[in-house]
């Protein structure tokens, strides 16, 4: 563990100190750099970085709520003049973007400083970044254990102090059940609300950027600078982001879902504990349980794996060797698009596309795609429903703390349960926040996830805040939790 | 439902893609044993249930405006595999009928 006084610190503080003169941007930067001499060898989050831009973009960061702190974005957001954007495929070996991703402008604007490019699965394609040509990344409290995904890279780089915040992409839990592995918090906004413009496209109907941080109120700064209209993505919404500048506020008069049927079974004592000890924390707050049934997860499950692969079979046919990436020798165009994107692809991406495509075709349209979006429609009217009751439900991120290496690469089904708590927020399109609560008895990071109806970004953040303030984070959160100084006094 | 390794051919010509002769078989298992998973979705009433393809809020669409930014062709020529002038550079697409 580094001794450097800086690392963990909250991206507030780090941004305070900068704004005060105690830091240079450049040693706010290189802070993350040191806690890294010690994990990333064995972790293995970070799949582009460059020490010669990383200080140039420092030292000449503008002024800003962010100026000098260091975020990791995941590998699947275009980033243009500074590193690679690969998705973690091979099919995008050396691709270098032409254009910043929105996100990435606006995270620029306001000065923070992109320390490197995190690993992920292919193409966003996966629960434990392990798809990724450049190999695993593990998770930095058990280098045994998988970081989750797809977004793993960015999480378990913010888990073990590389920056106080990340930037993953969310499709179907690849930002919240990685942060629920690595004990950090994760937000998956409502969708519409954060720019895609230059997030590489997987399930476009259900792709949002998401935010990795270790504190409560680095989330609320991170969405209230990212959120937002943009002209370049036609769905991002024109009316004004919620505030979430009251997320300290607390709990009090909060009603929250208990929808204890879906984890009768088939659930880790140890998450069913995590709820328990959230549920008492809440209700300590001043918040009320409503206990209620939920629709089972696996027919979310069954709808997303329709319709996110047939979205994928669309979005990935721009892969074909013709306008970027490696191509394969071919004297005809036929077999320069195959052998390009049969050498391109990884086996995860291959199946989806296979399974997408399957889904899309004649005869079969029908029985498959139609049949989910009818009930994607059915999914969202069960989240109206719980809705009006509660303000928001508790509900696991995964059924297990972060599983092995290698324990589910060669069973796609059961890699794909692992997203069976996180999948329904995509396909109704609504907020979910994973909120790390501190350490299983076997060291593991243990988190719930708040799930909330569209703009309710506000609330969980409140309520994830109230589970911090309870002592309930993880480790290497836990020391700096009183420093937040956010919003700042402009 | 299952899938054989006839159909996971003609999928994957579909995708333009190859799948090595070794992989075919484990490709149909694996296929077919999410396609018995997603049957799943026959247990669910949607009588009444109008497809989603978007969340209606983002299915409102604006209309497209110029925000007056552009890629020139040589930013978008960059990574280009293999480029003429400001071309792409592919195989010949229309063979020769007439030579």
């Amino acid at each position: 563990m580094s001794a450097n006084r800086w690392w963990g610190r909250p991206a507030t503080t780090l941004a305070a100190c900068v704004a005060r003169g105690e830091l240079s941007a450049e040693q706010a930067v290189e802070s993350g750099w040191e806690a890294a001499a010690t994990w990333e060898g064995d972790v293995h989050a970070v799949a582009h970085a460059d020490a010669t831009v990383r200080a140039t973009a420092a030292r000449t960061a503008p002024p800003g709520p962010l100026r000098g702190v260091p975020v990791i974005v995941k590998d699947n957001l275009c980033t243009a003049g500074d590193y690679p954007t690969t998705c973690g495929s091979r099919i995008l070996a050396g691709y270098r973007a032409p254009y910043d991703a929105t996100v990435i402008r606006r995270l620029r604007a306001a000065g923070a400083v992109l320390t490197a490019k995190g690993n992920m699965d292919e193409f966003a394609m996966g629960s434990s970044t392990e798809f990724s040509c450049y190999g695993p990344t593990r998770n930095p409290y058990d280098l045994t254990r998988v970081p989750g995904g797809s977004s793993g890279g960015p999480a378990a780089a913010v888990a073990y102090g590389l920056a106080p915040l990340g930037l993953g992409s969310d499709t179907g839990g690849s930002v919240r059940q990685p942060a629920a592995f690595c004990g950090v918090f994760g937000l998956k906004p409502t969708y519409g609300r954060l720019s895609r413009y230059g997030l590489v496209a997987f399930g476009s109907s259900l792709d949002q950027v998401g935010l990795f941080a270790r504190h409560a109120g680095d989330v609320a700064l991170l969405y209230s600078l990212l959120a937002g209209p943009d002209l370049r993505d036609a769905t991002t919404r024109a009316s004004p982001p919620p505030d979430v500048s009251a997320w300290d506020r607390g709990v009090k008069g909060l009603s929250f879902g208990w929808p204890e049927n879906l984890w009768r079974e088939g659930v880790e004592p140890e998450v069913v504990a995590a709820l328990e000890a959230a549920a008492a924390s809440l209700e300590r707050a001043g918040a009320r349980r409503v206990a209620f049934d939920f629709l089972p997860g696996t027919y979310a499950v069954a709808t997303y794996y329709l319709v996110a692969t047939a979205e994928a079979s669309s979005n990935l046919a721009r892969f074909d060797g013709v306008r970027y990436g490696p191509r394969a020798p071919s004297t005809d165009v036929w077999s320069l698009y195959v052998r390009s994107r049969s050498q391109g692809f990884g086996p995860e991406v291959k199946r989806r596309i296979l399974l997408g495509t399957y889904a899309l075709s004649a005869g079969y349209y029908d029985a498959f795609y139609l049949k989910a979006q009818r009930a994607r429609t059915r999914i969202r009217r069960e989240y109206q429903a719980a809705f009006g009751r509660c303000d928001f439900m508790l509900l696991p991120v995964a059924p297990t703390l972060a599983f092995r290496l290698g324990e589910k690469t060669t069973d796609p089904l059961a890699m794909y349960l692992s997203d069976i708590f996180t999948i329904g927020a995509n396909l109704a399109g609504i907020p979910g926040l994973a909120v790390p609560l501190g350490l299983a008895g076997s060291g593991l990071p243990r988190a719930v996830q708040l799930v909330g109806p569209e703009d309710s970004e506000p609330t969980l953040l409140r309520a994830g805040r109230a589970l911090e303030v309870r002592g309930e984070v993880a480790r290497l959160g836990r020391e700096h939790e009183t420093e937040f100084p956010w919003p700042m006094k402009r | 439902m299952s899938i054989d390794r006839d159909e996971v051919r003609r999928i994957a010509d579909l995708a333009r893609l190859e799948i090595a002769g070794g992989d075919v078989d484990r490709m149909a298992k694996e296929l077919s044993a999410v396609l018995d998973f997603v049957a799943a979705l026959n247990e669910l009433d949607l009588a009444d249930c109008e497809p989603t393809s978007m969340v209606p809020a983002a299915a409102s669409l604006r209309d497209d405006e110029p925000d007056g930014r552009r890629l020139t062709s040589e930013a978008a020529l960059a990574a280009a595999p293999e480029r003429e002038r400001d071309f792409f550079l592919v195989p010949p697409v229309v063979e020769n009928v007439n030579p």
